[in-house]
C-alpha cells in the first residue's frame, strides 16, 4: 500500500523525548512533526525482548521497521565465532578501563565536595577555621577542572580501543555483518526517520557500532528516548544518585554518536537524580560543560533548534545552572520553578558562566 | 517546652471533657514528641502494663492513672528511627488481659497475631514495600515436592519476575519461611518494586513452607538435604537458572537464617550468598546456656561453626535490631563470618525481633547481593 502523498518537505530534525513506559509522548510528537512514511525503530536497548515492540508500533500507527539489531547481532556472533571473542575481549578492556577510571575519579570527586564544603560556615561546635572564599574557589575551580579532565582523557581512551578493535578486527568488512549492514542500509533507505527507544545503553551503542549505522542516521529525521537519546549524544554519561546502599558518582562511559549536540541527557532525572542538592548539581553540571546536561522525564520532549540549540518540545525539561540549580528549557510550557532563584525568564542556558 | 501530657494534667479543671478533647487532639496514640513517647490508655481497671519487645527495657512498664480521670500514660524514650511494637496489659482483679492500642491503628501481623505498632520520630515505612501499581508484577505458583528427605511431600512456592522468559537465565533466591514472607514482609511487593526500578535484578524465589520449624532448622541433616540438594536440582531442572552458585542465595531470619547457615556450613559452595536476618545464632563459651531446651541443638550448632566455620559462602549480609535480644549473637558473628573470607555486610535497626524488621532491611540487602541493572539501562 502506498503512503499518501505530502506536499510538505520531509522533517529532517531531532527530537529527544522523557521515558515511554508510563506516559508515551511519541504518538503525540509523530503527529506534531507531520513525520511522513516509514519509520525505522531501533530496540535493541530492550535486548533479547527487542521484538516486543507492538506499542511502539502502535505509537507509529504501524508504519515502524524494527531494524533488529539485537537478533542480528546474536545471529552474527553466532556465525562468526571469532568476531565475536575479539569483541568480548574488547569488552573486558573496556570494562577493565571503567574501573580504573572509576578508581581515578572517586579521590576527585571527594576532593570537590569537601572543597564545596569548606564554602559553608563551620557547624557548631566544629573546631574548623573559615578559609578564605577566594582560595577556596580557586581551588574548587581548579578541582572541578582536573574532574572534567579525566572524564574528557577516558572518553578518549575508550574511543582509542574502540577505534583499535576496528582497525584490527575489521569488523564491517567481515562478510556476515556486511551481508546484515546491506540488509539495514536498504532497510534504512525506505525510511526518512528513525526511532530509538530507551534500555541497556551499552547494548544499544554496541549494536549501532556494529552495523556501522551511525553514519547512515545522520540524515534522517531522528527521535530518541532515554539510553537511545543519551547514544545520540556527544559522551554518554551514566547517572544514578539513589542506588541502594551506596553513594554512586556519574561517569562517562563512552563517546557517543555525536548527532545531538550541546547536552548530556538526563533521562528519568527526578527520580534518579538529588535534584535538590545544589552543590552535588553544580558538579554534575560543570563536569560536563560545554555541553548542557538536560533532564527528560515523564511526558517532556526537546527538539534540535537550527542554531544547533535545544528547545522544549512537550513538557518541561529542565537545564542543570551552573550554580546548581534547574530552570526550565526555553520552550516550555511552565515557568522556572526554582523559587528561590532571581527571575531567568531571559536566560540563555548557552551563555550561562562556566562554574558559579 | 512540656509534653502534652504534662500539659494536660497540669489543665484545671481537668474533669471528662477536658480528657476527652484532649484525646481527640492527640489522634491517634501513642503520642510521638521527639524521642518522646507517651503512651495511653482509658479505662478502669486496677493497673495498665505497657508490654513491648524492646531488648533493654524492663519487659513491662506501668502506666500511671491520672488523678480524677480514668486516663492512663507512660512515657517511654526512644531513639530517632525506631519502630516498636507492644500491647497493652489491662489487670482487672488479678488477672491480666494483652490487647492492642485501641487508639493506635498501625498493627504489624505475624503468625502469632498482630501487635500495635509505635512508629519512633524519623521512622517512615519505606515506599517500596507497598504495592506499586506502576510496577510490572511478578507472579506466584505453587507445587508439592514429593520424595524429599525430610519424609513428607512439600509446598514450595515460586516467584516468578514479571516478563518471565524462558529463554532466559535467572538468579535463585531460596527463602525459608517464605509463606511468611510473603504474608508479614510483603515480600511480593518488594521483589516486584525492586525489580521493576531495576534495584535488583531479576530473579525467581523458592518460597518455602517449614514443617516443624524448631525441629528442622537448627542444623537438619533431612533439612539440609532437602534445600541444597532435592530442592535445588528440582528448581534446576524446572526453571531457566544460572547453572552457577555465586548466582543462588540462601536466606532466612530467626530460626531460618539458623537453617540457612547451617545447610551453607553442612554443603559448602552450593550457596553463593546468605542473607541471614536477626539469626538466632545463640552461643555459649562456658557452661550452659539460657535460653531453654528449644536452642540446645541451635547452641550445639553455632559452637561448632564458631570452632569450625569454613566458608560456607562468598558475600553474606547479616541484619539484626538493635532492640532484639539477639542483638549480642549477631554482633558476635560478624568478625567470625568476616575472618572465614566471605565478603560481609552487617546492617543493624532500631527495631526488634519482627517480620517487618526484616522486611525494611531487604532493599539494600538483595539490592547488594543481587545488583540490578540500574546503572546501565535508562527506559
Amino acid at each position: 500500500m502506498s503512503e499518501p502523498e505530502s506536499t510538505a518537505p520531509p522533517w529532517h530534525g531531532h527530537v529527544l523525548l522523557g521515558p515511554q513506559r508510563h506516559q508515551p509522548t511519541l504518538p503525540r510528537v509523530v503527529a506534531m512533526l507531520g513525520l511522513q512514511g516509514r519509520v525505522a525503530t531501533i530496540t535493541a536497548g530492550w535486548q533479547e525482548r527487542e521484538a516486543e515492540d507492538a506499542d511502539l508500533q502502535r505509537a507509529l500507527e504501524g508504519r515502524g521497521v524494527n531494524l533488529h539489531l539485537h537478533a542480528r547481532s546474536e545471529a552474527v556472533y553466532r556465525d562468526d565465532p571469532e568476531l565475536f571473542a575479539a569483541h568480548r575481549a574488547k569488552q573486558d578492556r573496556l570494562r577493565d578501563l571503567q574501573a580504573l577510571y572509576r578508581l581515578r575519579l572517586g579521590p576527585l570527586i571527594e576532593a570537590v565536595k569537601r572543597l564545596q564544603s569548606q564554602r559553608e560556615p563551620a557547624p557548631a561546635g566544629e573546631p574548623r577555621r573559615q578559609v578564605a572564599p577566594e582560595l577556596v574557589t580557586a581551588e574548587l575551580e581548579h578541582a572541578i577542572t582536573t574532574a572534567r579532565a579525566l572524564d574528557e582523557h577516558h572518553v578518549a581512551r575508550v574511543a582509542a580501543i574502540q577505534t583499535a578493535y576496528e582497525d584490527e578486527v575489521r569488523p564491517h568488512e567481515r562478510p556476515v555483518v556486511r551481508h546484515h549492514a546491506e540488509a539495514l542500509r536498504e532497510l534504512l533507505a525506505d525510511c526518512p526517520a528513525v526511532a530509538i527507544a530507551g534500555g541497556h545503553v551499552a547494548t544499544l551503542l554496541n549494536r549501532i557500532q556494529l552495523f556501522g549505522l551511525g553514519p547512515l542516521l545522520a540524515d534522517k529525521a531522528l527521535i530518541a528516548w532515554s539510553a537511545g537519546a543519551m547514544v545520540l549524544t556527544r559522551r554518554i554519561v551514566l547517572f544514578h544518585d539513589r542506588v541502594p546502599g551506596k553513594s554512586t558518582e556519574a561517569e562517562v562511559l563512552a563517546p557517543g554518536l555525536d548527532l545531538c549536540p550541546g547536552i548530556v541527557v538526563l533521562p528519568d532525572a527526578t527520580y534518579r537524580l538529588e535534584l535538590d542538592l545544589r552543590d552535588r548539581m553544580q558538579l554534575l553540571a560543570a563536569r560536563f560543560r560545554p555541553e548542557l546536561g538536560v533532564t527528560l522525564d515523564d511526558g517532556d520532549a526537546v527538539v534540535r533548534t537550527d542554531t544547533d540549540r535545544w528547545r522544549a518540545l512537550l513538557g518541561a525539561p529542565r537545564w542543570l545552572r551552573p550554580a546548581g540549580t534547574c530552570g526550565v528549557l526555553p520552550g516550555s510550557a511552565r515557568d522556572d520553578d526554582d523559587d528561590d532563584a532571581p527571575d531567568h525568564a531571559e536566560e540563555d542556558p548557552w551563555r550561562s558562566p562556566s562554574i558559579a | 517546652m512540656a509534653l502534652a501530657i504534662h500539659r494536660l494534667i497540669r489543665q484545671a479543671p481537668l474533669d471528662r471533657a477536658a480528657v476527652d478533647a484532649f484525646l481527640a487532639e492527640h489522634a491517634p496514640c501513642p503520642i510521638v514528641e521527639g524521642p518522646h513517647v507517651t503512651f495511653l490508655w482509658r479505662g478502669e481497671a486496677d493497673a495498665v502494663w505497657l508490654q513491648h519487645w524492646i531488648w533493654g527495657l524492663p519487659g513491662a512498664q506501668a502506666l500511671h492513672r491520672i488523678d480524677g480521670t480514668d486516663l492512663w500514660y507512660v512515657i517511654v524514650d526512644l531513639p530517632p528511627g525506631s519502630r516498636v511494637e507492644y500491647k497493652l496489659e489491662i489487670v482487672r482483679d488479678g488477672h491480666g488481659e494483652w490487647i492492642r492500642d485501641p487508639r493506635n491503628p498501625l498493627l504489624a501481623a505475624d503468625p502469632f497475631g498482630a501487635n500495635s505498632v509505635c512508629h519512633g520520630t524519623g521512622y517512615e515505612t519505606p515506599e517500596w514495600t507497598r504495592r506499586d501499581p506502576r510496577a510490572r508484577p511478578g507472579h506466584i505458583e505453587s507445587h508439592v515436592l514429593d520424595g524429599t528427605p525430610l519424609g513428607d511431600g512439600r509446598r514450595v512456592d515460586v516467584y516468578l519476575p514479571a516478563r518471565f522468559r524462558w529463554t532466559r537465565r535467572y538468579p535463585l533466591l531460596v527463602v525459608h519461611d517464605g509463606h511468611d514472607y510473603l504474608r508479614y514482609a510483603d515480600l511480593k511487593h518488594v521483589l516486584d518494586n525492586l525489580i521493576d526500578r531495576l534495584e535488583v535484578a531479576p530473579l525467581i524465589a523458592l518460597l518455602s513452607h517449614p514443617g516443624e520449624r524448631l525441629d528442622e532448622y537448627p542444623n537438619h541433616a533431612g533439612h539440609a538435604a532437602f534445600v541444597a540438594d532435592h530442592l535445588l536440582r528440582w528448581a534446576q531442572a524446572r526453571y531457566p537458572l544460572h547453572d552457577d552458585p555465586r548466582q543462588r542465595c540462601l536466606m532466612g531470619a530467626s530460626f531460618g537464617g539458623v537453617a540457612s547457615l547451617s545447610t551453607a556450613w553442612r554443603y559448602p559452595g552450593r550457596f553463593g550468598s546468605l542473607l541471614l536476618q536477626s539469626g538466632s545464632f545463640a552461643f555459649s563459651d562456658i557452661g550452659e546456656h539460657r535460653r531453654g531446651p528449644t536452642f540446645d541443638r541451635v547452641v550445639e550448632f553455632v559452637n561448632a561453626f564458631r570452632e569450625e566455620p569454613g566458608r560456607p559462602a562468598d558475600k553474606v549480609f547479616v541484619s539484626c535490631g538493635m532492640y532484639e535480644s539477639l542483638i549480642y549473637e549477631n554482633r558476635s558473628m560478624v568478625p567470625l563470618l568476616q575472618a572465614t573470607g566471605m565478603e560481609v555486610r552487617y546492617v543493624e535497626a532500631r527495631d526488634g525481633h519482627n517480620w517487618q524488621n526484616w522486611r525494611d532491611r531487604l532493599r539494600d540487602a538483595l539490592a547488594w547481593l543481587f545488583p540490578g541493572p540500574l546503572w546501565m539501562v535508562y527506559e
